[in-house]
């Protein structure tokens, strides 16, 4: 996987240009939807946001603030009514491929071996699994699912069918991710062991990562910045910038420097009326 | 899979137990109370009825099981495709639904003296009969598995540059199975419902004219014998769909081992 990284910043290095810019720009997005009483329904107003390339940003917002639609409008699934989105560069016109989806379902096809799951995205993209059998099998001795490549994710626990899912997500080592709360419906100690197996790969791989989370602790954990955003219509609320050294361990919790971050996004949610005092 | 195999043999076990049983209850009380054997002949009565009506009794299972059999596959064979058609066109929704619907209204079995008077006394009244039976149930339980895939999965199958025909190839059809299989078990059992309906309408053949003629003559243990071929014969034509099941969704929650 090293090997890998080293290319994608040497191409990077011989343009300086492309690495200067933003991997992922989002510049004025909006998403007015079509409500089921027939008015329009306000999703996400003029978001402004920038990502570099290998940076891990968290989205934090109540229910219903948009933040899943902002991922949606990145990985042009749904296209946005106001705004553009460029990926190194490119805007962004219907499905963009080269990513890894992590949704708060793992999606697993019940049909399908733990192995089976993680090569659908060869069979979604019509190339020939056999190719990718080892990649995914490391995968799998990765997440530490050694010995369970052939079982039916009916006989994974919550937390081992999320790990697939991310298996899934990676098989064919995308630049960028979305989660869309991955961890969403973990237990609270299987989530924060799938936090600190997440920063592992993640600084392994210095992918880009756009996670959406409720949770403000899981965000600051894991981001370089958090985006916090206010309720309905959803913009932008405020972007903070998390310096605390990497690797963070559980106990980084117990800093001040950590909760400083939190509280501070807390008064936020506060200030919104999002969480009453 | 030695658990499984274990099951087996106990579920076994308990069913042949249970069968012994009523047989023995059956005989008791007709022998205790004194039954009249034109009201309820003994399991034995029945047997013997049986076995020396054996072949006439094989001959119509014959028309029968053909009659079932050809209504059932040919209401799968229009059933499934129409139902896939209904989900991915929506006028195609909007042009065949309400006539469905309204066929469906009418009770099939009033229709076989129509197919009578169509298709003569012959197989082919019986199989009409069977085919509109479980035709609807084959469509609904289709279309609802096809509509059943989670709206997410579509996305990441997008996400991945996925084609539609991918998708509903790869994903939409083997998420419709276990829905379909629903809609098979229960059309199975109306299939046989409907063959009979149209041996008793109008017919010189199959198990359900045995039937009419038996009780024709007050012929109670010849009947009570047919009764059983044919409860045997629906059961094994259930059990058959069970088993395709197995076999083609071993990975469905209703195929796993029993939690208990």
């Amino acid at each position: 996987m090293n090997a890998r990284l080293d290319i994608a910043d040497a191409v990077d290095a011989a343009n300086p240009v492309a690495a200067d810019r933003a991997f992922i720009d989002i510049a004025g997005a909006a998403k007015t939807f079509v409500g089921q009483d027939g008015g329009a329904v306000v999703a996400l107003e003029g978001v402004d946001l920038k990502i570099r390339r290998g940076e891990f940003v968290s989205i934090v917002g109540p229910s219903g603030c948009g933040k899943s639609t902002l991922l949606m409008l990145v990985s042009g699934l749904v296209e946005p009514t106001g705004g553009t989105i460029r990926i190194a560069g490119a805007p962004v016109t219907g499905p963009y491929t080269d990513l890894g989806f992590v949704f708060q379902t793992d999606l697993l096809l019940d049909w399908r071996s733990v192995l089976g799951n993680i090569l659908l995205q060869c069979d979604m993209r019509g190339i020939d699994a056999r190719k990718h059998e080892t990649r995914a099998q490391e995968l799998v001795n990765q997440v530490g699912l050694k010995g369970f490549e052939s079982k039916r994710p009916f006989e994974l626990s919550g937390g081992m069918r999320q790990r697939v899912a991310i298996c899934r997500a990676l098989l064919l080592d995308p630049p960028m991710l979305l989660m869309d709360e991955p961890f969403g419906a973990l237990d609270a100690l299987t989530r924060e062991q799938m936090q600190i197996d997440l920063q592992t790969m993640w600084q392994r791989s210095q992918k880009t990562v756009m996670f959406v989370t409720h949770s403000i602790s899981e965000a600051v954990f894991l981001s370089d910045r958090v985006i916090v955003m206010t309720p309905r219509p959803g913009k932008i609320r405020a972007i903070l910038d998390v310096d605390l050294p990497r690797p963070r361990d559980l106990h980084i919790h117990e800093t001040p420097g950590f909760s400083k971050i939190v509280h501070e996004i807390r008064v936020m949610f506060q200030d919104m009326g999002v969480i009453h005092r | 899979m030695a658990q499984r195999k274990r099951s087996w043999a106990r579920d076994a076990f308990w069913m042949t137990l249970s069968v012994v049983l009523m047989i023995i209850i059956w005989d008791l009380c007709v022998r205790i109370f004194k039954i009249p054997s034109h009201l309820l002949p003994g399991p034995i009565e029945v047997y013997k009825s049986g076995a020396k009506n054996i072949v006439p009794i094989v001959a119509h299972s014959g028309w029968t099981i053909l009659a079932v059999l050809a209504g059932f596959i040919i209401a799968v064979a229009v059933a499934v495709p129409l139902a896939i058609v209904i989900v991915l066109s929506p006028t195609a929704e909007r042009m065949l639904y309400p006539p469905m619907v309204a066929i469906q209204s009418i009770p099939k079995i009033a229709l076989a003296p129509l197919f009578v008077v169509w298709f003569g006394f012959g197989v082919v009244p019986k199989v009409a009969v069977a085919f509109l039976i479980c035709f609807f149930p084959i469509v609904v339980d289709t279309i609802v598995g096809l509509r059943s895939i989670d709206p997410a999965l579509i996305q990441l199958a997008r996400s991945m540059g996925a084609t539609p025909r991918k998708i509903f190839l790869k994903l939409r059809l083997p998420g419709a199975l276990p829905s379909l299989f629903g809609g098979l078990k229960v059309a199975s059992a109306l299939a046989v419902v409907g063959a009979l309906t149209g041996e008793f309408i109008g017919s010189d053949s199959g198990l359900g004219y045995l039937l009419i003629s038996a009780s024709g003559m007050l012929n109670t243990a010849l009947l009570f014998a047919v009764l059983v071929v044919l409860s045997v014969l629906a059961t094994a034509f259930f059990y058959l769909i069970e088993v395709l099941e197995r076999v083609l969704i071993p990975w469905h929650v209703s195929q796993r081992a029993h939690a208990h």
